[in-house]
């Protein structure tokens, strides 16, 4: 028993970084998903054509790649330009989620009914006014599901950074499995990922309550 | 004249290869009430969304308040900026077939929203406004339900206390009863003649004849982006000129 829990507080210490990792994930990409989606619905052809460029090439190729590319590939064009693995991953996985986030944001966006531009227009209101007030407000409802299940799948990827040596929940399992000869804590590290999970579907559920206020 | 409302000039609209309107000439003086008939795909509804700008007219004049939000000069349209079309547009207040009103909105935020949101009232000012308006529709109950919770006449009627709440000079609907049942065109029509006798300068395209003949002082018959005839009800419904008109009459009553 006492061996379980010492093994659970190791590979707990490498949550403290799959938290992190997780965190400055969303709490980037989500806003650059925006930025990027209102460029996306924009009527700026060149600005659109950039955007598709990002969302095709970051979603067409692995994450893992992607995680290569920023912290082995980077100082071979950039000479002595090299980011510390933790940034180096939080910078891939920002571009990466933000690709996602883009398409998602922008599908909310593009599925609110033209009649809501129509009554704000009719209303006085501009183009500013129209998309803060009414389309965004509508446009969170409508990708709270698919916001969650980024999230959740988000929690599941920072499992990747092992490849860089990062000690996250993941990589303190791996080294008492490969210490110990014993298959544990691959099971407490199953336990935590369920655990974070757990609680993201619960708070997602709450917000979701929160806007069934209307249909 | 000075209670020119509204004034159209051989106004054109085509989406492409389709021509809409073919050159309409319509005035609406200070409180008179025009109803627009005619078949469907007359054009009526594309006419309507050119005066309130959802359509950018593809030729002739458009004049709200002798302020011009579509002009030709030496057959070329001249360019008006967006927000001077806005403000002059800001006259109109318009009521759609399918509501669309705010559905994240309550009843009362769906009235209070563009009044707060362009700075024309406080948020206080807008309540009181709001409040009064629900009950001039008779909802005053349902000022803090959310529209998916309300009938489709009653949703009907919030769209058109928010409209309302613009304090527009002249009101244009478009098809306003088309989208609800039966039994529940009554009430709102009921309030469009409430407006009617408050003297509300208004523009209503709709297929309810009996209503159109008995609250229009005009009505105006479309067919094929034109107006066919333009006259006072007992005229259009008893004696019309055109032969189109009496065919039409006779498949809606």
């Amino acid at each position: 028993m006492e061996y379980i829990i010492d093994s659970a507080w190791y590979i707990l210490q490498g949550c403290t970084t799959t938290l992190k990792l997780f965190a400055m994930t969303l709490v980037f990409s989500m806003p650059l998903g925006f930025i990027c989606a209102m460029a996306k619905t924009s009527k700026l052809a060149p600005l659109k054509m950039l955007m598709g460029f990002y969302t095709s090439v970051v979603r067409g190729t692995p994450l893992l790649l992607q995680l290569f590319f920023i912290y082995y590939g980077l100082p071979i064009f950039f000479p002595g330009f090299r980011l510390e693995r933790f940034s180096a991953a939080v910078l891939t996985f920002i571009i990466n989620y933000g690709a996602y986030f883009t398409e998602i944001f922008r599908g909310g966006i593009q599925s609110i009914e033209k009649g809501q531009y129509e009554a704000s227009k009719v209303l006085g209101m501009n183009y500013r006014q129209t998309m803060s007030r009414i389309i965004f407000p509508q446009t969170i409802k409508r990708v709270l599901p698919p916001v969650a299940n980024e999230a959740i799948t988000l929690v599941k990827d920072t499992a990747l950074v092992v490849v860089l040596g990062i000690g996250e929940v993941l990589r303190n399992s791996k080294e008492i499995v490969a210490r110990d000869f014993t298959i544990s804590p691959f099971i407490i590290a199953a336990v935590i990922y369920l655990i974070l999970n757990y609680s993201l579907v619960l708070m997602f559920r709450k917000l979701e309550n929160r806007y069934s206020v209307y249909e | 004249m000075n209670d020119l409302m509204i004034k159209v000039e051989d106004l054109h609209k085509n989406f492409g290869e389709l021509e809409v309107l073919n050159g309409i000439n319509l005035e609406v003086s200070q409180g008179e009430i025009v109803s627009v008939i005619g078949p469907s795909g007359s054009g009526k509804s594309t006419l309507l969304r050119c005066l309130i700008h959802l359509e950018k007219a593809s030729s002739g004049n458009i004049l709200i308040e002798n302020n011009p939000i579509a002009s030709e000069k030496n057959g070329k349209q001249t360019h008006i900026a967006e927000n001077v079309i806005r403000d002059r547009c800001r006259k109109l207040g318009m009521v759609f077939q399918n509501f669309n009103l705010f559905p994240h909105k309550t009843a009362l935020e769906n009235i209070c929203e563009a009044p707060v949101a362009i700075g024309r009232k406080s948020k206080k000012e807008a309540v009181i406004l709001g409040e009064k308006l629900l009950a001039r529709v008779g909802l005053a109950d349902k000022r803090d339900s959310y529209p998916c919770y309300l009938s489709g006449g009653q949703k009907q009627r919030v769209a058109i206390a928010r409209a309302l709440a613009m304090e527009p000079d002249v009101m244009l609907f478009d098809e306003p009863t088309s989208a609800l049942d039966p039994e529940l065109i009554g009430e709102v029509l009921s309030v469009i003649k409430d407006l009617a006798k408050e003297n509300m300068t208004m523009i209503i395209v709709t297929h309810e004849m009996t209503f159109a003949r008995e609250v229009s002082d005009r009505i105006v018959f479309m067919d094929e982006g034109e107006i066919i005839e333009a006259a006072a009800p007992e005229k259009l419904f008893g004696n019309p000129d055109h032969p189109r008109i009496k065919t039409f009459l006779e498949k809606m009553l």
